[in-house]
């Protein structure tokens, strides 16, 4: 009754498709996905699309994991992850953000950032909810809303802004259907953070409105000149809030999956019903490795922040003598360059330069309304790899310049 | 002055890793300007504190006969000079890759290169041994250099990262 590629179909052949969910189907693949498919199989490209760390985990985490394997630590933890990391999570927080979250019931850890989003939306959503995202963002919010049954509405933000969100275009997309905001800062593509000012008149739309925040703050250690502000530290701000992070991007373990969420005590026990009956609890290994980057891994984590800083001035300066106009990122790994000065868009710039360049990065459509015209470039990258990328990219700036001046 | 030395840190840490970096490239990734990042990498070579730029090798991937050995040297120290004189009789010769004055069961770590063997023996019999004040020597043949200068010589840190990611 399934066709099948691989054998004839029969009479009464129905398309497996029509099994699936609505929900699911009406979810696009992403764009990163696509872009990937374009760059897999070829050889010698310098990749400046990755959205992880090009450094291993420091080792005294992984020794730590190691250690707790040999000792047989290889069962499941409660729920809601180790009591001892979840106090962790909790001093850690203090000590660098002024958040005080009780680890008893307000704190929750997650397979990855990933599950914490997904998480708090499920926990959050009714059927047909507005959910705020400002654009452009990473690639997951608007799906996972979507598979949730809520609607994803996007709040464009700009280049001249330095695309920071604003009260005004915030406010320009509230509707009485407006449920939950999610912010992302600093934010992945455009490396914008928000500081305490540019926060306040964000706060007082989301009190007026009465929205809930889920704030991804996964990025929040990689800041370069001025510290992190956390949503969740304005006032009142705080059991309005789910705070999202993560140890993928600040102590390089993106696969060690660990994440976690912290919030208002009923919240995140309606978090933790939807976890326990998913995936049960984080991984274990994953639990002593975080434990440990917590307690001993500040050193390690301040030495890849100044060298992700070094890199950043030498994509920054290295974009604009190359000829595309960038703003300075503050935050995350990511630069943002303009590409539209070129005359191309953003996927036919991205797919030129992957193709006659051999340079991969991200075009800025894939990242919602707001994309266009942007490509988004990690600096996770060797210093060498970063030069020679750049070099491409002015290469193809100029050859394109050059084409553009033939035709007229 | 502290941001000065901050500075040439910075520079000496970036130096350590790739000796070829311009002091424009330093600049950039410093945020400084690069005059003072010259004036800096001048004054650390004039003081030298940067003693030489030098190429780290794996001897053991170049068709070319040569052993290292680690020699513990117990010594009695000179009157006045204590360990120095002796110390300098022995880096003078060319053989001897490296000098460390050492607390714990003997004084000095000789590191002495010869192409076999032989050589390196001969050198310890025939030159460090007969020192007067040289009152017994350890010779410990090196077999195999996994790292040196913190670098990892088996280690190619490929990039396993997917392409593109979120
Ligand atoms: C903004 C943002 N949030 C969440 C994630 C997911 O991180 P994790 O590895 O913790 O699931 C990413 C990963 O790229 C990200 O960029």
């Amino acid at each position: 009754m399934f066709t099948n590629k691989n054998q004839p179909s029969g009479e009464q052949s129905k398309s497996m498709s029509s099994y699936l969910s609505p929900l699911v189907q009406q979810i696009q693949p992403s764009g990163i996905r696509r872009f990937f498919d374009l760059a897999a199989g070829s050889k010698d490209i310098i990749s400046l699309g990755v959205g992880e760390p090009d450094f291993k985990t420091p080792w005294h985490v992984r020794e730590a994991c190691v250690y707790s394997l040999e000792r047989g630590f290889t069962g499941y933890t409660s729920n809601a992850g180790m009591p001892e990391l979840r106090e962790g999570i909790a001093n850690y927080l203090h000590a660098r953000f002024n958040l005080d979250y009780d680890p008893a019931n307000q704190i929750i850890t997650t397979v990855g950032g990933s599950e914490a989003i997904d998480l708090a939306l499920r926990a959050l959503i009714s059927p047909g909810d507005e959910i705020l995202i400002p654009e452009p963002c990473y690639i997951s919010y608007s799906p996972i809303t979507a598979i949730g049954g809520g609607v994803p509405v996007g709040i464009e933000t700009f280049g001249k802004d330095r695309f920071k969100l604003t009260a005004e275009g915030l406010e320009a997309k509230i509707t009485p259907r407006s449920k939950i905001l999610i912010l992302c800062y600093p934010s992945n593509p455009t490396g914008a953070i928000m500081s305490r000012e540019d926060w306040e008149p964000i706060a007082k739309v989301v009190e007026k409105h009465d929205l809930i925040v889920i704030s991804d703050e996964i990025y929040a250690e990689l800041t370069y000149g001025s510290n992190h502000v956390s949503f969740a530290s304005l006032p009142g701000m705080m059991d309005r809030t789910i705070l999202v992070s993560g140890f993928s991007k600040a102590f390089a373990m993106t696969g060690w999956r660990m994440g976690y969420a912290c919030g208002h005590p009923e919240l995140i026990s309606a978090m933790l019903k939807i976890h326990q009956y998913t995936v049960m609890c984080a991984p274990s290994m994953g639990q002593v490795a975080a434990l440990e980057a917590l307690t001993n891994g500040m050193e390690e984590k301040d030495r890849m922040v100044d060298s992700y800083n070094q890199r950043r001035r030498l994509i920054v300066k290295g974009l604009r003598e190359a000829g595309l106009e960038c703003h300075e990122p503050q935050g995350a790994f990511y630069a943002f360059p303009s590409i539209a000065g070129t005359g191309l868009t953003s996927d036919e710039f991205a797919k030129r330069l992957l193709r006659e360049f051999r340079v991969a990065a991200v075009p800025g459509s894939v990242f919602g309304l707001g994309g266009e015209g942007y490509l988004r470039c990690s600096y996770a990258t060797s210093v060498s790899q970063l030069n020679e990328a750049l070099e491409r990219i002015g290469a193809l700036v100029a050859l394109l310049k050059k084409e553009r001046e033939n035709k007229a | 002055m502290e941001q000065v030395n901050e500075l040439k840190r910075k520079v000496l840490e970036l130096l350590k890793e790739d000796a070829r970096r311009t002091p424009e490239l330093l600049a950039t990734l410093l945020g400084a300007e690069e005059e003072e990042v010259k004036t800096a990498i001048e004054q650390m070579e004039k003081e030298h504190v940067i003693v030489k730029y030098a190429t780290v090798v794996n001897w053991d991937k170049v068709d070319d006969e040569r052993v290292t050995a680690l020699i513990e040297v117990q010594i009695t120290p000179e009157r006045g000079r204590g360990f120095e004189g002796i110390a300098e009789r022995i880096y003078l010769y060319p053989q001897v890759k490296s000098v460390y004055l050492m607390s714990g069961a003997y004084d000095l770590l000789v590191e002495v290169e010869g192409r076999n063997l032989r050589e390196v023996a001969n050198f310890v019999s025939e030159k460090l041994s007969p020192i007067d004040s040289v009152l017994s020597t350890k010779t410990n043949f090196t077999l195999k250099k996994y790292k040196q200068d913190g670098i990892i010589f088996e280690d190619h840190e490929e990039d396993n990262r997917l392409m593109i990611s979120p």
